[in-house]
């Protein structure tokens, strides 16, 4: 694989690294986060993998998983990292991109009625902070 | 002893059991839980990405409304507790950040208050010894499964309520009542949380995990400290009891109404009731 210097800092590798103040390159790949993240058996790219994908750049590649809509910002990883890299962070950093440019990752009127009639507030609250841009 | 209380959303609409038997838990010690005069949501999720202020604007309200009734302010959510902890760290730490805040809300906050788990009142400003001295039933050979998920401790260097790992603070009020707590692995784990709106795949597996774990090392109730969790283990229980050989489904409660209870409350601010699964025969079966 040929690496392009500015593709592994790209404007959208500056951004996230902007927005979420985390410095991808801290991480070693212990795969401390993989191995506590309890949503890591549905997610098609585990949270140490989408370190090494950003570490090289390819930020377009971790988009295009489920990743970060699976996520459920538990913070188990990043309490176990040994370089305090927060993948939770980082995570919410790629959905937040998605969500500021107006994308909605579901759809309210999609909710189903007994949902919203049952829920907990707090329940809907939370997810429309991370689903609804 | 009066404490400013900040209810949140869930405590005044779907999860009153567990704000009712909280304040007359509170009065039943001694103390005076006293609802802020004006107060809104929280934002039920701290904002994880530092340059996201807008998120901070609704929880530096509530705290800058908490501030003018007294120097702390005590909460029984989790996730209420978490983000108004974080959010008060970053206005007390950060100027920069609380200057632009402060333009936004049109207040003076400067993050001077205490926010304080109601864990915590009990545990530093109550003591146990005096909460166990207080009880009037004791929940005597109850096996409970004490589960904090994930809001209430993490992250650690902001929480700092215990041990992120091996945390013994709700174990330890649940022994003062009498309780035989369980200790079982997966009582850090998360419940699956706001998956609960679309992914209730995800959900049943995370809690299932959990109740697994609990009811395995013999636990006969899980006790919790917050709504979305006691909902999504509540929710996720048939599945798992169909799904699992030999797993017997438990009830789900919220901490202060055992609490209650062994303070000899009244049952109508228990709210037994309006659990899915009534705890009310197993504390009958152990004759408390």
């Amino acid at each position: 694989m040929k690496l392009e210097k500015k593709e592994i800092k790209s404007e959208a590798m500056q951004q996230l690294e902007r927005m979420t103040g985390e410095e991808v390159r801290d991480c070693y790949q212990c795969g401390n986060c993989s191995g506590g993240c309890p949503v890591s058996f549905e997610m098609e790219i585990a949270p140490s993998q989408v370190i090494r994908f950003l570490q090289l750049g390819k930020l377009e590649e971790v988009m295009r998983a489920n990743t970060m809509w699976v996520c459920v910002g538990c913070l188990q990883c990043y309490s176990r990292c040994p370089k305090s890299v927060s993948a939770a962070k980082l995570l919410e950093g790629l959905r937040q991109m998605v969500l500021r440019k107006g994308e909605n990752h579901k759809e309210i009127e999609d909710l189903p009625f007994p949902f919203l009639k049952n829920a907990p507030q707090q329940a809907i609250v939370s997810g429309f902070r991370k689903f609804v841009s | 002893m009066k404490i400013p209380y900040y209810p949140g959303c869930t405590l005044s609409t779907t999860a009153k059991p567990f704000d009712t038997s909280a304040r007359a838990a509170a009065v039943a010690l001694g103390f005076e839980m006293e609802e802020l005069k004006q107060w809104n949501c929280c934002g039920a999720g701290f904002p994880l990405t530092p340059d996201n202020i807008i998120g901070l604007t609704a929880p530096t309200k509530v705290l800058a409304n908490a501030r003018k009734e007294g120097d702390t302010v005590t909460t029984l959510c989790s996730v209420c507790y978490n983000v108004l902890k974080r959010t008060n760290k970053v206005v007390r730490d950060d100027k920069e950040k609380r200057r632009i805040i402060t333009d936004f809300i049109e207040e003076e906050y400067d993050g001077s208050l205490d926010v304080l788990h109601f864990f915590e009142v009990l545990r530093d400003k109550v003591g146990f010894d005096k909460v166990k001295a207080a009880v009037k039933r004791p929940l005597t050979g109850i096996k409970a499964g004490a589960y904090y998920g994930c809001m209430l401790l993490r992250p650690f260097e902001d929480m700092g309520i215990d041990n992120c790992e091996a945390p013994t603070v709700f174990e330890d009020l649940l022994e003062a009542i009498g309780c035989e707590p369980v200790d079982f692995p997966d009582k850090i784990e998360c419940c699956g949380a706001h998956m609960a709106m679309g992914r209730e795949d995800i959900v049943e597996k995370l809690s299932g995990n959990v109740m697994q774990s609990a009811v395995g090392r013999g636990a006969e109730v899980i006790v919790t400290s917050c709504p979305l969790c006691q909902y999504n283990l509540e929710k996720s229980q048939p599945a798992m009891a169909a799904g699992t050989a030999g797993y017997r489904p438990v009830p789900i409660v919220y901490f202060t109404q055992l609490l209650g209870y062994a303070l000899g409350q009244d049952e109508t601010t228990l709210g037994f009731e309006s659990n899915a699964m009534d705890v009310r025969p197993l504390l009958k079966e152990k004759g408390v």
